[in-house]
Order: C-alpha cells, then structure tokens, then sequence
C-alpha cells in the first residue's frame, strides 16, 4: 500500500509535531518522509502475517519497584535546565487564550 | 408533552482515581498533597533523555482492587502505551497510559435509586499516570507549572453510556468515591482533584435507537457539581434540538458560578493521539494466583456490608446511614462486638455519636469515646441501672470530655445509677402518697392521669434516680390495691 506524502499530510504532521516549515524546507521534509515510508513498503512486501510485532527487546515481565520514596534530586537541580522560571515554577506562554 | 418526556439523555461517565500510593507511578519521588511546587519531581518526571520509569507495585495491587469491587474482568497480559500530546504540563510529550489492553473489563456497578435500580457497564478500567498542573491566573504573561502532581498513579474508570438522569451519575460518582475510600486507594477528594470526572453527554428522543451527537463536559470539581453540569447540558442540547439546530461535537467547560458549560475547543483541533505500545516498560503479567491473593485481603464493600446490617435486623435506610463510610460502618460493628442489643448499638451510634460528630465537623475516625465503652454503656441500660436519656445527656456529654473513662465508675461519681431497690422505692412511694392523701382519692375516683404526679414526687425523693419502669408498676400496684 502506497501512502502519498502530500502538503496536506506535511501540514497536519507538522502541527501535531509543533514544527514549522517553509516551501523549500516543505518539499526537503517530504522527500524524506517519502523515502521512509518506501522501505516500510518494501517490508511490508513480505509476508508477515503470522509474525507478532517485536515491542519488546527483552523476555522479562513483571519487572516493579515497591513503593517507596525516595527523593533524588533537590528542586534547584529540577529547575536548572528550565529557560523561563521563577523560584517555585516553570513559566510557560500564556496556555489559556484571554486569561 | 413537556421536553422532559419526549427526550432522554444518554451520559457515559470517566472517573480519573489519584492513587494513595506514597511514591508516583514510574518512579520514587513523593505524591503528597500541598508540598512546596516543583519539589517532588525525579529525572523520571521531568523526562529528562535516557531515563528509564518502573511500575509500582501498590499501584497495580490498588488497580486491581478497584476491578474487583466492580465485578470487572482482570486482564492477564498487560501493555503500557504512550498517548502522545504536547502540553507544558507533560514533560515527555506523551502519557504513560494503557491503551489496547486496559487492566480490568466489562464490569457493572448497580445503583439503587428512589423506586428503581439501573445497571451501569463499567466498560474498562485503565492504568495511567497524571500530569503537572498548569496555574493560568497567577501571572499576567505567563502560565505556572508544578510537576509535583506528574507522574501521579491514576486509573480512569470508563463506563457505558447507560446513564439515563443527571441524578443517575451523581449516584454512580458517589458510589464510586465510596468504593475508593472503602478499599483506602484514594481520598476520593474532587475538590482538591484526586478524584475527577468528565462525561459524555447526549440526547434523543425516546425510544430511539440511535445516539444523539455527544459533547463531554469537564472541570466539575465536586459530585454536586456533576450533577449540576449534566443538568444544564440536557437543558442546552434540547433547546438547541427544538430550535431546529444542531448540537455539535464539542468539548464543554463547567462553569461553577454560572452553572453553564461553554465551549473548550473547537473541532479541527481535535486530537491525535498516535498510540504505540510503550517500549521502556515490560509487560504486566496478572496471574491468577495473585488476583485471588488480593481478592482475599480486601475489605467488605458498602454493599456487602449493608446485607449483613440487613440480615442483622437494620432497615435499609438505617443500614445505608451507617455504611456511607466505612469509618461509620467499622465504629458501629465494634459497638456490636460488645453487646447483643444490635438496636440499641444503631440508635447510640445513629443518635448520639453521629450527632456530635456532625455538629463539631469531625469524622468518626476523630471522636474519642471507643467504641467497647458505648458497649458498655448500652449493658448498663439494659441492666436497669440507667436509661437512655440519662445516658446520652448526662454520661454521654463526661463521656466526651474525659473518654477514656470507664462509664461505670463516671455514672456512680456523678451519682447517675438508677435506684431499682424495690424496698427503697417502696418507701419512696409511701411517702409520696402519704403527701397527697386527697389526690389519692382523687385518683381512686377515676383520675387516673394524676398518677403522674405521684411519679414526680417519687423521682423528686429518689433525686431522679428511681428506675422510672420499676417505680410506674409499684406505683399502680400500690393506688389499685
């Protein structure tokens, strides 16, 4: 199944991703999206309907901690990489629009 | 016809349940409430590259004793999903959640309303973890975020549309939050918003089979409020329907002055999600060995507990009383534990000892007369050493100032014990009627209802302390003879 890499996807991924492009950039990101989606298709030229998806690396299950606190890092190291910040919060754009 | 019997709604209710556990869900920092913003966070939480999160056990314990209490399937092979989403208040871009194999499937709860019962389907119930919260009114340019409530363990309990009545969902949210609190996995607290629920509203004319287009409403921060909210949003869809206009798929805020929903966003923005299975969490495997084992160390549920107060000989509305809360329902089975007089337990913790918590606002767990010490002051009445009033409005009221005292020795200190001497009250008598020779013959000559002075003047002589039965019966006795 062939899926078309048209401006509309392009403009729809791209507000889903938060990023924008310009005409140039546009057409760059469409070829490689289309490339991607090429060697999906040649996978999926093979017969694969009795093979499970692989999700996991590993065999282990159950893999859980117990409840337990433990504090490992203190608020000035949480709040180093943030760019905008007073001493208590991360600050952000206004979200709501009129508030 | 008015617009209430040519239309009906149709609501489906998600209750999102905070976790009590003491850590959050993927990692170790703390859940407690109100601690300093941005302080009970990990690289987990903040999503820092490289970090890897692990389930925690009271979690998934609590998870699955939520599908049991109601009646739901509990899946054997579990997967986490990634919901993905940009919002400041989630670090990672996506949320931990389950999506294709929810934890518990397929249940109902049953809800006895006035004259009928309504079976509501629990569709699933899913594990997941919350998200920051976002402050929008603290600063004039700028929206705050604490992290402290991310990462928090939740479950979403989901149900079938087979709500009919806003009435309807304030029984379910009420039932659920007694649940919660019954198996101690939440506060059920919704204002302070651990726990929280959004419905899905819609309406068609009776007797039709298709749905109506659904609007969901959110931020209803107490039951009350859920109920107000589903009240407006009927009104509204069926103004609009009669209007000859259409009710458009929206999402609907709940505005608590007001009373009214408005609209939260519009559709193109709809959401897309773009599930996948979560790849840095292995798979849960719920075995049967270990269902059973949290089967058998849950407590008895409302319910059940309302059977057995039933079957004790309880009305049904007196068995509800006492089980809203499970505090309640445990205090009143430890005044059992201690007497037989199961009647005389349900009026002294109906009365009395719900009374004063009521008027001073506290919670069973904080009143301070335990519950062997009502046993005994229900032995003492049923020994005829005191009845109840004296009981509750001399003894109860020492009793709360000093409870740890042995309500024995308190009602012989303050001289409370009843005078059932027969001789003593004898005398008593005697010289009663020995006071008001005429108003004997009085009474002999047919007025009878002067007996009860008679009865005054004996608790008078005895200083109220003649067991009042004993002294009535001597008293006739003693005028008929």
């Amino acid at each position: 199944m062939n899926m078309e890499v048209n401006n509309e996807l392009i403009d729809k991924l791209a507000i889903l991703a938060r990023l924008e492009f310009d005409s140039v950039s546009r057409e760059a990101i469409k070829k490689d999206l289309q490339n991607i989606l090429g060697f999906v298709d040649k996978i999926n030229e093979l017969q694969l309907d009795d093979v499970d998806p692989l999700i996991y690396i590993t065999d282990e299950v159950n893999v859980l901690r117990g409840d337990d606190v433990k504090q490992t890092i203190t608020h000035e190291e949480a709040m180093k990489n943030v760019p905008v910040k007073d001493s208590d919060y991360i600050k952000v754009p206004k979200v709501l629009k009129g508030k | 016809m008015s617009h209430n019997d040519k239309y009906e709604a149709v609501i489906g209710l998600e209750v999102h349940v905070q976790l009590l556990t003491k850590s959050k869900a993927f990692s170790s920092d703390a859940t407690e409430y109100g601690a300093p913003p941005n302080t009970q966070v990990s690289v987990i939480t903040l999503g820092h590259p490289g970090t890897l999160p692990c389930y925690n056990k009271k979690a998934l314990e609590f998870a699955v004793k939520i599908g049991l209490a109601t009646n739901c399937s509990i899946r054997k092979e579990n997967q986490w999903a990634r919901k993905n989403y940009f919002y400041p208040d989630l670090p990672k871009g996506y949320q931990i959640t389950q999506h294709t194999t929810p934890l518990c499937t397929a249940g109902f709860l049953v809800l006895k309303m006035e004259g009928y019962e309504n079976k509501i389907g629990i569709t699933r119930i899913h594990m997941e973890e919350d998200a920051g919260k976002s402050m929008h009114d603290q600063d004039p340019y700028f929206t705050l975020i604490d992290l402290n409530r991310a990462g928090i363990p939740l479950i979403e309990i989901v149900s079938e549309p087979d709500l009919r009545t806003a009435d309807e969902a304030y029984t379910y949210v009420s039932e659920i939050r007694k649940i919660v609190r019954y198996l101690d996995i939440c506060d059920g607290n919704m204002e302070e918003g651990s726990m929280r629920c959004d419905a899905n509203v819609s309406v068609r004319l009776k007797g039709a089979e298709e749905y109506g287009q659904k609007v969901e409403v959110k931020n209803m921060n107490s039951i009350r409020n859920v109920k107000r909210a589903i009240e407006h949003e009927i009104i509204r869809q069926i103004d609009l329907i009669e209007k000859g206009e259409r009710v458009d798929q929206d999402t609907r805020s709940f505005d608590a002055l007001k009373g009214t929903t408005t609209s939260m966003r519009s559709k193109e923005a709809a959401n897309d999600y773009r599930y996948f299975p979560e790849p840095d969490l292995p798979p849960i495997i719920v075995s049967e060995e270990y269902v059973q084992k949290v089967k058998s160390e849950m407590p008895s549920l409302p319910e059940q507990l309302k059977q057995k107060f039933i079957s004790l000989g309880l009305s049904d509305y007196d068995a509800s009383v006492l089980t809203e809360e499970k505090e309640i329902a445990n205090y009143f089975m430890a005044v059992c534990n201690g007497t037989k007089n199961v009647k005389a337990a349900v009026n002294w913790v109906m009365g009395p000892v719900k009374s004063f918590c009521n008027e001073q606002a506290i919670s069973i767990s904080e009143f301070l007369i335990p519950a062997k010490t009502i046993s005994e002051l229900i032995s003492m009445i049923d020994e005829g050493g005191m009845n109840f009033s004296i009981a509750s409005q001399k003894l109860f009221p020492e009793l709360l100032k000093n409870p740890s005292a042995n309500p024995k020795q308190l009602a012989e200190g303050m001289n409370l014990i009843q005078q059932s001497d027969e001789g003593l009250i004898l005398k008593y008598i005697d010289e009663a009627l020995a006071k008001f020779p005429e108003k004997v013959a009085e009474f002999k000559g047919g007025k009878t209802g002067i007996a009860s002075l008679f009865m005054g003047e004996v608790m008078k002589l005895s200083k109220g302390k003649a067991d009042p039965k004993l002294t009535n019966k001597l008293l006739l006795q003693k005028l008929d003879s």
